[in-house]
Parts: structure tokens; C-alpha cells; sequence
């Protein structure tokens, strides 16, 4: 028979375990979704597991090209990026960069992985950035 | 006249040659094709082509045409660039520390009393100083001659602004909010006129020139230095136009009529 010793450290541990079980199922970051599905296919300009492994290289190519050389396409511009990606909050309003609810700042925070992109680029879709459907 | 022997040995070769022939004309006209776009005229550049040294673009600005009160080119380059003016995100900054891309010099000769007005702003030289100077090679001349800040790698060291001549670069000292996605702009970096490149790039014309004319006073002129024909080459030609501080040497691409 189980004295109310072993009963009561038995619920204190279950009790203690439970925030741990369910944390374990939301610790991934939820990464909110784009405005437009460029590529039903691929869903962005290149598969998805090729974008979040490589695409610092792609905007850096790129960021290169339109600074020197004034190559103002569409593809791989941190601009269109911005305008799918980062979309409105329950409020009607964009999040800032390092707001978990912003598509950047949802897996940077929690990889722990600064950038400093948005000190000088403007982290927010406005008029003049389109919402992704010039994407092909 | 003797009939071919074999037709069908002749016909065969006959197709051969043909395609062979064929193909290379093909290969060819594939060949030519970047070459001939070269040749076509100076502003029709593909989205997709870097810039090339084959323009230069530069600008004139008739002093005797700028109006002494009016300042429609400092207010144009403000709204398309975010810098200074209303909304201006500089709060913490004094007004010697805020940037400052284009202004209005007011030039005052003491023994007739003329009093002149002229906006002044990056003169994008041919040997730029700022270019010169810079130690990471941020500072730097675009192949058409417009002279830039590569934020991604400027320090902020300010040397450039030492060696300009014109006073025309600012430093950012502090954190910058609602920046316009086409004029990124941040704390610790050195900017100034860029000729509204991103302007340039789409065919058109810098925000400054385009309030002016708007406004009727027809005080500036855009257009490529390298190419006779353009209107600004012609008038230059013409009417010729200074240097600020020709001393220099500098071969600046923002001339002046009227000094």
C-alpha cells in the first residue's frame, strides 16, 4: 500500500514534469506565413529548405550587385522580401524587427543570431514595396 | 553544263551545309546580341545589366535661374531620401549633427552687393577625394560616375568628410526609424547625395531636378556627360560650366553656370 508520502511526491513530480511536456511541443518558432504564394510549388522564389539555409548568401549577392553594378531586379531584393514575408498583427499593424511576430525576427531570436540589416533597411513593407507577386 | 552525278549524295550535303551554315548564323546573332545592346542608346539599360562607364551622368545648374528664397530642391530630395524636414528621426541629434544632403548657399560679392544662390551637394568627382581616402574601400565611384557610401561596409570613420572639399557628407548618429526602402539609412555611417541612383537605374530623374523644373525655374539639368547629343552636353558645349574649386582638379560631374 502507498503511504501519502509517495502519493504527494508522486502529483509534485507529475506537476513539475507537465510545463516541461508541453513546452517541449512549442519550442519551435512559429514562423509566420507570406502574404502571397509566389511558387505553389516551392512556395518562395526557391525551396524552402534552400532559402533558410542559404539565404544570407543570396541577399548578400545580391545587395552587392545592386550597390555596385545598380542591378534593381525583383529576385533575391531584401525589398520583396520585406513586402511578402512580414505581415500585419491582430492589431492591423506591422511588427518592428525583434518582435517574435516578425517573419525575420521569428527564427533569428530564437537561433540567438543578430543582424543588422534593419539598422540602416526599413523592416517594414511600405507602398513602394510590392507583395510579392512580381515573384517568379 | 554537267547534271550532278549522284543527286543524292549532293542534296545530303547540300542539307548539311545548310544546317551547319545555319546554326552558325544563329551562333552568331546569340554572339552579338550583348554587343549590339551596347550600341543602342544610353539610357535604354536592361534591369538586369550592370552599370558601365559608357555613360557619365552629371549635372548643370544655372545659378542666374535658382531663386534666392526658393528651396523646392533641398524639400524634393528630403521627401525621397528621409532626411531632415518635418518627420525627421534625428531627435537627439543638434543641427550641425543632422544630415545634411543638399542646401542652399547664398553667395554675397561685398563690392557690388550681387547676391547669388546655388544648391550645393555631392559634386560626384571623376578622382573623388572621399574615394581617396576611405579605408575599406566603402567610399566609391559607380562606373557611370556616380559617387557612393556602401553602408555594408562603411565604419564610420569619417575620413571621407575630412578630405571632401564641398562639406557635402554627414554622419548618422543615432538609431534611424521609418527609412525609405530604396535610401537605407542608419546610425554610424557616413551618406550624402546619390544622385537619386535609384532613380537613375529606372530611367529617371534625380528628385532635386525634377522639383525645379516643376517648379518653373529650369535651374538644373540631368543627363550623361558622355553622350553629344544629350541636352545637358549640348548646353555644356555651349555655354560651357564651372567647377566648384576647379583648383582641385577634381573633373566634377555637378557644373555650374552663372559663378
Amino acid at each position: 500500500m502507498l503511504s501519502h508520502k509517495t502519493i504527494i511526491s508522486t502529483l509534485v513530480g507529475v506537476l513539475l514534469l507537465l510545463p516541461m511536456l508541453a513546452q517541449a511541443s512549442d519550442i519551435m518558432p512559429t514562423v509566420p506565413k507570406a502574404k502571397a504564394e509566389a511558387n505553389p510549388d516551392t512556395l518562395c522564389i526557391r525551396d524552402v529548405k534552400d532559402m533558410r539555409k542559404n539565404h544570407m548568401n543570396y541577399i548578400l549577392h545580391k545587395r552587392d550587385l545592386t550597390m555596385h553594378e545598380g542591378i534593381r531586379t525583383s529576385q533575391d531584393s531584401l525589398a520583396e522580401c520585406i513586402g511578402c514575408h512580414v505581415s500585419k498583427d491582430s492589431k492591423g499593424q506591422y511588427p518592428s524587427f525583434g518582435d517574435d511576430k516578425h517573419f525575420c525576427s521569428s527564427c533569428h531570436n530564437f537561433a540567438a543570431v543578430k543582424v543588422d540589416c534593419f539598422d540602416c533597411h526599413n523592416a517594414k513593407p511600405t507602398e513602394a514595396s510590392k507583395t510579392g507577386s512580381t515573384i517568379k | 553544263m554537267t547534271q550532278p552525278v549522284n543527286n543524292t549524295t549532293e542534296s545530303t550535303t547540300d542539307l548539311y551545309r545548310r544546317n551547319f551554315l545555319g546554326k552558325t548564323v544563329a551562333a552568331a546573332g546569340i554572339a552579338l546580341a550583348p554587343g549590339m545592346l551596347l550600341t543602342e542608346v544610353a539610357h535604354a539599360r536592361p534591369a538586369g545589366q550592370a552599370v558601365t562607364s559608357k555613360n557619365r551622368w552629371g549635372m548643370l545648374i544655372n545659378t542666374n535661374k535658382c531663386g534666392s528664397g526658393c528651396t523646392e530642391c533641398v524639400t524634393a530630395c528630403q521627401t525621397e531620401n528621409g532626411w531632415g524636414g518635418a518627420d525627421n528621426s534625428e531627435q537627439h541629434s543638434n543641427a550641425s549633427q543632422q544630415a545634411v544632403w543638399i542646401r542652399k548657399v547664398k553667395l554675397k560679392d561685398k563690392q557690388t552687393n550681387h547676391v547669388q544662390s546655388l544648391p550645393l551637394m555631392c559634386q560626384h568627382c571623376e578622382t573623388a577625394p572621399c574615394v581617396d581616402v576611405c579605408p575599406t574601400g566603402a567610399s566609391f565611384k559607380r562606373a557611370d560616375g556616380v559617387v557612393l557610401v556602401d553602408k555594408h561596409i562603411c565604419i564610420g570613420c569619417r575620413y571621407c568628410m575630412m578630405a571632401c572639399p564641398y562639406k557635402a557628407r554627414s554622419f548618422i548618429h543615432e538609431a534611424i526609424e521609418n527609412q525609405k526602402v530604396h535610401a537605407p539609412r542608419g546610425k554610424g555611417t557616413v551618406e550624402s547625395c546619390t544622385m537619386c541612383v535609384h532613380r537613375i537605374d529606372k530611367d529617371g530623374t534625380p528628385a532635386c531636378v525634377e522639383a525645379c523644373n516643376a517648379e518653373g525655374h529650369q535651374a538644373m539639368y540631368f543627363g550623361d556627360l558622355n553622350d553629344s547629343n544629350s541636352v545637358i552636353s549640348k548646353e555644356l558645349a555651349k555655354n560651357g560650366g564651372q567647377q566648384l574649386r576647379p583648383d582641385l582638379a577634381l573633373n566634377t560631374g555637378v557644373r555650374y553656370q552663372g559663378l
